[in-house]
């Protein structure tokens, strides 16, 4: 049965409208994952020595053992942002004669071959090793503390699973389990109660003991139970057409009115943003973003590469834009047709998208203003990258969209829609956060830091005051491409 | 009002659609008949310019619909589901509709209250987004929803499917209604050969992309197509 549904997969992936698309995006992928993979190599091997040299009173692996709470911590959250959930399309698969179990294992072992399990191996694997050569541990034991990590890391790829389908619908949901790691980090840290301590206790009691490796698998197991208890309670269509039937809530928008002739399309970008679950969840994800700096002003080590200020500025300041932004026009895929026989001149739906991001920029740029704590500097950038976000990055998302073609399914029921949450919509961003960051670096280098705010303002208010220009031009490209649109949006994909 | 020349769509060398001539008067209401595949819904979506023709034209009121978008302002469709939206309520479309085709709230509000009967009670201040409604009444929303604005051309895709018999008749007498107004041309598609020619002056039948028939509405059109649709 797998053979069948891994060839339906294969077929799908082909024969959607964006696969140049997808197959750019995963080579690029492809690089990276190459370099993640040397990174944790150079890592594993690295690791016991570095500990033994820099603790040599201690043994590596008891400090290895007492930091692994962290660390699964640490990729629970990780893979939370970046890991996507393996997705299938069961509406067609209900009534022929499947076994229901099988689909459901099918994607849970599907989860398994996700690169981000692949990552811990290789720490896992050459550390054990060197404690059995240097470190002159029974090799039985260690073999056994290996497999006991390795099952650890996949309960947290099980765990993560469970989380995000339970919370995919609710990022708010999230939150509490945010707050419970940062005191359980702040309690070890001002050593009141040394979680720490446990870890390395519950993991040095296991290298001595192999036989309690059978903890974890049975913990591993039951989550894979719980998981496979939740999909098979959620197979059915009618579980999501239940809880759907919500109460529409009628808004009123007239305050819109005073945005002219664009106020129409601001409305329905609004309702669209409000009373849907996955452009809602954009606006979550950008106010924790505001977060971002906290983490890096704080940092010493970059007090000295404004360059990265660039970074945290255009990603703070931009964070909605960028999530929104490169989704335009498919928000509307599902009515485009619609849209498109309306009368509706273009360059005013394109506007009206602007419209939306500029607010959104200018408001978090406004939201992000007490960072002036951290100096003058770091303000200015901020301002700085808004502009730059403002003047170029808003009409090259909107070019850049013209070429969109994949529908997004708005209406899907929330069984197992998660389009565009990975990592890849993160890589989309990349040449837009890191064009202003070299052009910043380039200039302060040469010259000043003042100068270098100065230019990449410049560059925004230049972007600015085109803005009408520039508007024209990407309008004529989607009205050019308007039937390719059109028939990419009619596909349904998983 | 419409002239069709030269008109073919080919898809990697498969004619689906191909109209040498066609000329529909203004006032007139067409009914396009046809079986699956014959081509009905290629024809409504080259005259809206969502799809492009391999050959020739359309024109809607002297205008090349694939070179101006002058027609969008009189000219009003619904085609399937994929014309509505979602995620508002059926009010909001009307009056989003109603803004695009530059009417405000209160013009809407007497439009809607003409339509009463149609709706049925099911539609209006239920509290519910448009993709929570039956396929059924999201349809008479759709159907509704081309009247708003005064146009000129109507084009309504498969009208009669998924209706239930009451509103089938309530929306012949509708647009029954519409086609008694000299202004108005509409165009309208279907299997069902009764409602269209109960419906239509004047019937179009499709087969395989091509036009076979084109009759005036007479007594004894439906016989006619019935003969010629019989297996």
């Amino acid at each position: 049965m797998f053979k069948y549904f891994i060839n339906l997969e294969l077929k799908a992936f082909f024969r959607s409208a964006s696969v140049g698309k997808s197959i750019g995006l995963k080579i690029l992928m492809g690089f990276l994952v190459v370099y993640f993979l040397l990174v944790f190599l150079v890592v594993g091997i690295a690791l016991y020595p570095l500990l033994a040299k820099s603790f040599p009173d201690q043994k590596p692996l008891a400090i290895v053992n007492s930091f692994v709470i962290f660390w699964l911590a640490f990729e629970l959250v990780l893979r939370f942002f970046m890991q996507s959930l393996p997705v299938m399309n069961i509406k067609p698969l209900l009534i022929l004669p499947i076994k229901k179990r099988t689909v459901i294992h099918f994607v849970l072992l599907k989860s398994l071959t996700s690169i981000y399990n692949i990552f811990p191996l290789l720490v896992i694997i050459p550390f054990g090793i060197f404690n059995i050569i240097e470190g002159n541990y029974n090799p039985l034991n260690m073999v056994v503390w290996m497999l006991a990590m390795y099952i650890l890391v996949l309960t947290v790829n099980y765990a993560n699973f469970l989380i995000k389908k339970k919370f995919a619908e609710n990022i708010k949901a999230f939150l509490p389990f945010v707050a419970l790691g940062l005191l359980f980090f702040g309690l070890d840290y001002f050593g009141v109660f040394k979680i720490t301590t446990l870890s390395g206790t519950v993991m040095d009691a296991l290298v001595l003991r192999p036989l309690l490796v059978l903890v974890p698998m049975l913990i591993l197991g039951g989550l894979y139970f719980l998981n496979f208890n939740y999909l098979k309670s959620n197979f059915y269509l009618d579980n999501s057409l239940q809880s759907k039937v919500e109460e529409a809530k009628t808004s009123d928008l007239t305050w819109t009115k005073r945005f002219g002739e664009i106020a129409p399309f601001l409305q329905l970008d609004i309702k669209m943003i409000w009373r849907n679950k996955r452009p809602k969840t954009v606006i979550w994800i950008s106010l924790i973003f505001l977060a971002y700096g906290l983490m890096i002003y704080t940092n010493p080590q970059y007090k000295d590469t404004p360059a990265f200020f660039v970074v945290v500025g255009i990603l703070m300041t931009g964070v909605f834009m960028l999530n929104y932004g490169q989704f335009v026009p498919s928000w509307d895929s599902n009515y485009y047709g619609m849209m498109m026989s309306q009368n509706i001149p273009m360059k005013q739906y394109l506007s009206s998208k602007a419209g939306l991001m500029s607010v959104s920029v200018v408001v978090l740029a406004i939201l992000s203003m007490p960072y002036l704590y951290f100096g003058w500097n770091v303000l200015a950038t901020n301002i700085a990258c808004a502009l730059y976000n403002l003047g170029i990055n808003i009409p090259v998302l909107l070019f850049a969209g013209s070429f969109n073609k994949k529908r997004i399914d708005l209406e899907k029921s929330p069984f197992m829609n998660y389009q565009g949450t990975g990592a890849t919509q993160w890589l989309v961003g990349l040449p837009l956060i890191l064009l202003p960051t070299l052009i910043f670096y380039g200039i302060y280098k040469v010259s000043s830091l003042e100068i270098a705010i100065v230019v990449l303002a410049a560059f925004g208010i230049i972007g600015l005051g085109m803005r009408n220009l520039i508007m024209d031009k990407i309008a004529e490209g989607y009205r050019k491409r308007k039937y390719a649109t059109i028939n990419g949006f009619k596909q349904q994909e998983n | 009002m419409i002239q069709v020349n030269n008109l073919s769509k080919k898809y990697n060398g498969t004619t689906v659609l191909k109209i040498d001539h066609l000329e529909i008067p203004k006032g007139q209401s067409l009914g396009l008949v046809g079986n699956n595949g014959a081509g009905k819904t290629t024809f409504f979506s080259l005259l809206l310019d969502l799809i492009q023709p391999t050959t020739g034209n359309i024109t809607n009121n002297e205008i090349q619909v694939n070179t101006s978008e002058a027609w969008k302002p009189f000219t009003a469709a619904f085609i399937d589901e994929s014309f509505l939206i979602g995620y508002l309520t059926p009010e909001e479309y009307f009056y989003f509709i109603g803004d695009l085709r530059g009417q405000n709230k209160a013009d809407i509000d007497a439009l809607l209250l003409k339509y009463e009967e149609f709706f049925n009670g099911e539609i209006l201040k239920n509290k519910k987004y448009l993709r929570d409604l039956s396929k059924g009444n999201q349809k008479k929303v759709g159907i509704i929803a081309t009247l708003i604005g005064n146009p000129e051309v109507v084009i309504l895709d498969e009208p009669f499917a998924n209706l239930d018999p009451t509103t089938v008749n309530r929306l012949k007498k509708v647009i029954k209604e519409l086609s008694e107004n000299p202004d108005i041309t509409i165009l309208v598609s279907s299997h069902d050969l009764q409602h269209t020619v109960d419906v239509c002056d004047r019937i179009v039948a499709l087969n395989k992309g091509e036009l076979v028939k084109d009759i005036q509405t007479s007594g004894g059109t439906l016989k006619e197509l019935e003969t010629f649709f019989a297996v």
